[in-house]
């Protein structure tokens, strides 16, 4: 097992706001290999995105407090300094965000953006040369007629292409791992395919390691090797794809899967829900964070259960739940469906 | 484009030919003495004042007059009731001082404005940023002829330490012409700096919150670079419009600081004929004022145009 | 057939785009809805599903005469309603009402729950003062919520709280028709299901029929009986829910069923490769 190239080791980001503190993002550990596909499950308030952005240095906010270790290539980034971050971004670990609309500047030519990322970190390329990269660049991730289109502005493509056109900026230094942020969520359906098509050709072809960040767990079981699934601030399972989509360990994950509504299989008279909403991370409750929802409540959940791997079979399975394995197969509905119980 | 200028043009007749009318209107209502009254003399005789009358068109229905007046103005006769000079080229004669004025402030405004805008957003919140907010409020709420009249007493007439008044030709004597322009260009800029920082710094702190200035950051963009090449360049854009305004407005003449300062620019004038509620030059010089505000407003609407690409001249594309 | 709720014939919208130097005259037309037929009978559910820039937005305005059509038939219960004034959409306002997509922009923010949720009661002169407020906070009730909410401010509620809200409103007049469109789109995913089981049980216990507008095919089969398939303004493809979604006809309706992600890796990797084959 190679060395991964992206470690981050319990990584703390807490915000001090108007009504209170608000921790983030709440002892988080990942790891990356080369070549991976990591996709991090979430809602909204799960600190999917906040992990990403801090992993990037983007989180710059005076009110922030950020512990722990994010180590890329057995450099240390966090409390490196902010010329280290600044070597690092763009150069060795980039990111596309969710909306190409605002993430790309409107002034400014597709081309010329490009352009600034390949001569970002002082690089002796020419203006010409840098110019013939751009377009060789959208050309790669499939935007037609790529040299007329370096000079149009990000208006003038459509969603799709200012997605790939993001992707291209993301990969002009040739980064070793990808971040992409809800890469696809404000996109058609038909664009988000073709997207997560170049996702993964990218990854295949150029072994990118890459980090999908989602809520969409149709997307991740179309690309991630493997997935965390983040659910207030914390991770409450990490395992392969197969792991988490066959033999789903964390009652959270259950819900999310048996909510999912398939086209390729008959209709349940009734979809499984989750009761309550994703917590306000100014008023969580103590102990496990999905409790006030999880119909499998016990008296062992009031402390915060580890993030372990409790199947011997699979010791990389890991998962945040007191219930043992045994009671887990009862508690979850097999055949094809997997998910809390049917709300009656 | 080409469409776009003309329509501004048709716009612009039909807008300088209701403040003609607008402007008529106003002063043919005000109650004043009698222009063939005080054109006359104190000597004046009935005879005298109702052959002026007659010469003049006083007694003419007011539809008449203005037709008569307009004519006159635009074929550059037009001339003043009080003192019979022609009012078209006394404006010419004012235009170099009212114009260097403008440029001079402006150079000045946008420079420290722009500085002091951008400083207070990249260091907003700290001791730097509090400092130049409150110079930049004194500014905007200091009354700009209590600050003219300051200046020129404290740095003029009683330490000598600059002239009090008056206006030197640049052809004529470069030095001279900075040197007594010094004063009103501060006097001028002070306001439009304040104004112009604040403007800048709002716009600044909202443009760093933006996704695009985020994904700058995300391809290891230094930090000046950031600040420069996205957060100010987007931020400039609504200052270029605002400048394109508040220009066409100070074109019209600055009245009270070419008054103060003596400059007899185009404002001072205004100021001496609303004095004497002098008909022509203030026809005038309104109609000469409201052609450079909308000639200047077009071309902020270009500039913005041209600065956004996002934005285009015409409306009609849904 | 007069059996139907609600039936659409030939809709049309179009938006002038206009140039001119004096005088703008038009020079192109934007065909958001470009000739749409459907009918919903009472009690059932039509799905409507589309990409952006699809015209199902617009559709939903023109059927509610929110936004006049450019021509075509809509008849509401046999009775035509394309072109009323406003005066005469009036008391029909009573019969059709819509559910909007983002809970963050649809309500008044300076308003409370109660007043938000008692407009149209109040409005439509059905009832005031302690009846009123009874009859908000049975609705609110029954969409899950408090009746001590009728006191708070949206922004003290969750998203999908607050789309709550937005249903119970809708059913205050106690309408026939609900147009909801992308009433699920901008919530989070475990309370997805929750909104769509509430819209369920409302529309058995208060006999409503819904025109259910989204882009997540998903959801819309799961919720309705018919779906009927938008691309730029037409309407591709209709028909019974299941048999559009696992026979499609229509070339676009097959490229857009293709294209949603299965949540199901095997499955995914198995059609993946039965594509390349």
């Amino acid at each position: 097992m190679s060395k991964p190239l992206l470690h981050v080791d319990d990584l703390r980001v807490g915000f001090a706001t108007e009504e209170g503190w608000v921790q983030a993002v709440d002892g988080v550990s990942l790891e990356l290999a080369a070549g991976e596909v990591l996709a991090i499950v979430g809602e909204s308030g799960s600190g999917k995105s906040v992990t990403a952005q801090t992993i990037m240095g983007l989180i710059r906010s005076r009110n922030a407090s950020i512990e722990g270790s994010v180590r890329f290539r057995d450099r240390e980034l966090i409390g490196g300094g902010e010329a280290a971050l600044q070597r690092t971004r763009g150069a060795e670990i980039a990111m596309v965000f969710q909306d190409p609309m605002t993430s790309l500047n409107p002034v400014y030519r597709v081309g010329s953006q490009i352009v600034e990322a390949i001569r970002a970190h002082g690089s002796e390329v020419s203006t010409g040369e840098a110019r013939r990269r751009a377009a060789e660049l959208l050309d790669s991730v499939g935007i037609p007629d790529a040299g007329r289109r370096v000079g149009d502005y990000p208006h003038e493509l459509s969603g799709g292409m200012r997605q790939r056109a993001m992707i291209a900026m993301a990969l002009a230094l040739e980064p070793d791992v990808l971040i992409a942020d809800e890469p696809t969520t404000a996109l058609d359906v038909t664009i988000q395919a073709q997207i997560l098509r170049l996702l993964e050709r990218l990854n295949r072809e150029r072994g990118l390691a890459t980090i999908l960040i989602t809520h969409d767990l149709g997307v991740v079981a179309d690309v991630a090797d493997r997935v965390l699934v983040m659910y207030a601030g914390k991770v409450v399972e990490e395992g392969t794809l197969e792991q988490i989509f066959y033999d789903p360990q964390h009652p959270y994950t259950w819900g999310l899967l048996g909510s999912l509504t398939r086209i390729d299989r008959p209709r349940p008279r009734r979809l499984p829900q989750i009761p309550g909403a994703p917590p306000s991370l100014l008023d969580l409750p103590g102990g496990c964070s999905f409790r006030p929802r999880c119909p499998h409540e016990f008296d062992r959940c009031p402390r915060l259960p580890g993030l372990e791997g409790r199947l011997a079979e699979a010791p990389d399975h890991l998962d945040r739940c007191w219930l043992a394995p045994e009671e887990k197969r009862e508690c979850r509905q097999v055949e094809g469906r997997i998910g809390l119980q049917e709300q009656a | 484009m080409g469409r776009f200028l003309v329509r501004r043009l048709l716009g612009m007749v039909a807008v300088l030919f209701a403040v003609s009318v607008l402007a008529f209107l106003i002063f043919n209502v005000i109650p004043s003495s009698d222009p063939a009254q005080r054109m006359a003399g104190r000597n004046a005789t009935p005879q005298l004042v109702a052959a002026i009358t007659a010469e003049w068109g006083f007694d003419d229905a007011p539809p008449q007059q203005y037709l008569t007046m307009m004519g006159n103005i635009l074929s550059g006769d037009v001339v003043s009731y009080a003192n019979r000079e022609n009012v078209d080229d006394r404006i010419v004669e004012g235009i170099p001082a009212t114009f260097s004025l403008c440029a001079g402030a402006a150079v000045l405004w946008l420079a420290f404005g722009i500085l002091f805008g951008y400083l207070s957003a990249v260091r907003a919140g700290g001791w730097l940023d509090k400092t130049l907010t409150v110079v930049a409020v004194t500014g905007i709420s200091i009354p700009v002829f209590w600050l003219a009249a300051l200046l020129l007493n404290y740095l003029a007439y009683q330490t000598g330490l600059f002239p009090s008044g008056g206006y030197i030709g640049l052809t004529e004597e470069p030095l001279e012409w900075a040197y007594h322009l010094l004063l009103p260009w501060v006097t001028l800029a002070v306001l439009q700096i304040g104004f112009y920082s604040r403007v800048l710094r709002s716009n600044m702190l909202d443009a760093m919150d933006e996704d695009y200035v985020r994904t700058a950051r995300a391809k290891g963009l230094s930090e000046r670079r950031v600040m420069t090449r996205h957060v100010l360049r987007n931020s400039l854009v609504p200052i270029v419009t605002l400048f394109g305004l508040d220009i066409g407005v100070l074109l019209g003449g600055a009245i009270l600081i070419e008054a103060i300062f003596n400059l007899n620019g185009i404002g001072q004038y205004a100021f001496e004929s609303l004095k004497g509620l002098d008909l022509p030059p203030i026809m005038a010089i309104v109609l000469f004022g409201a052609f450079f505000v909308v000639l200047f407003n077009a071309l902020a609407d270009v500039a913005y145009a041209f600065l956004d690409p996002r934005v285009k001249l015409e409306s009609g594309a849904r | 057939m007069s059996e139907s709720l609600l039936e659409v014939n030939g809709l049309v919208k179009h938006f002038p785009v206009k140039r001119g130097l004096l005088i703008s005259r038009e020079v192109d037309r934007v065909r958001a809805v470009d000739g749409v037929s459907f009918s919903v009978a009472p009690g059932e559910t039509l799905g409507l599903v589309g990409e952006s820039g699809s015209g199902k937005s617009t559709l939903c305005r023109a059927v509610l005469q929110l936004t006049e059509p450019t021509s075509g038939s809509v008849r509401f219960e046999g009775r035509e309603i394309a072109g009323l004034s406003r005066r005469a959409m009036r008391p029909l306002r009573r019969e059709m009402q819509m559910i909007f997509q983002d809970p963050y922009a649809s309500l008044n923010p300076r308003r409370r729950v109660g007043q938000i949720v008692g407009e149209p009661l109040r409005l439509q002169r059905v009832a005031s003062g302690t009846e009123l407020r009874r009859q908000v906070q049975g609705l609110l009730e029954r969409v899950g919520l408090a009746p001590e909410h009728y006191d708070r401010y949206p922004y003290e509620f969750s998203g999908g709280q607050r789309q709550r809200i937005g249903i119970a409103r809708a059913l205050a007049l106690r309408p026939k028709l609900i147009v909801a469109d992308e009433p699920v789109s901008a919530l989070d995913v475990s309370i997805r299901a929750q909104i769509v089981n509430l819209l369920d049980d409302l529309q058995d216990e208060f006999g409503l029929t819904y025109l259910f507008v989204a882009h997540d095919i998903g959801v819309v089969r799961h919720v309705s009986d018919r779906i009927a398939v938008m691309h730029e303004g037409r309407i591709v493809e209709q028909g019974p829910a299941d048999r559009v979604c696992e026979q499609p006809s229509d070339a676009y309706t097959k490229r857009l069923l293709a294209a949603v992600p299965v949540p199901d890796p095997r499955e995914s990797r198995a059609r993946r490769a039965d594509s390349r084959a």
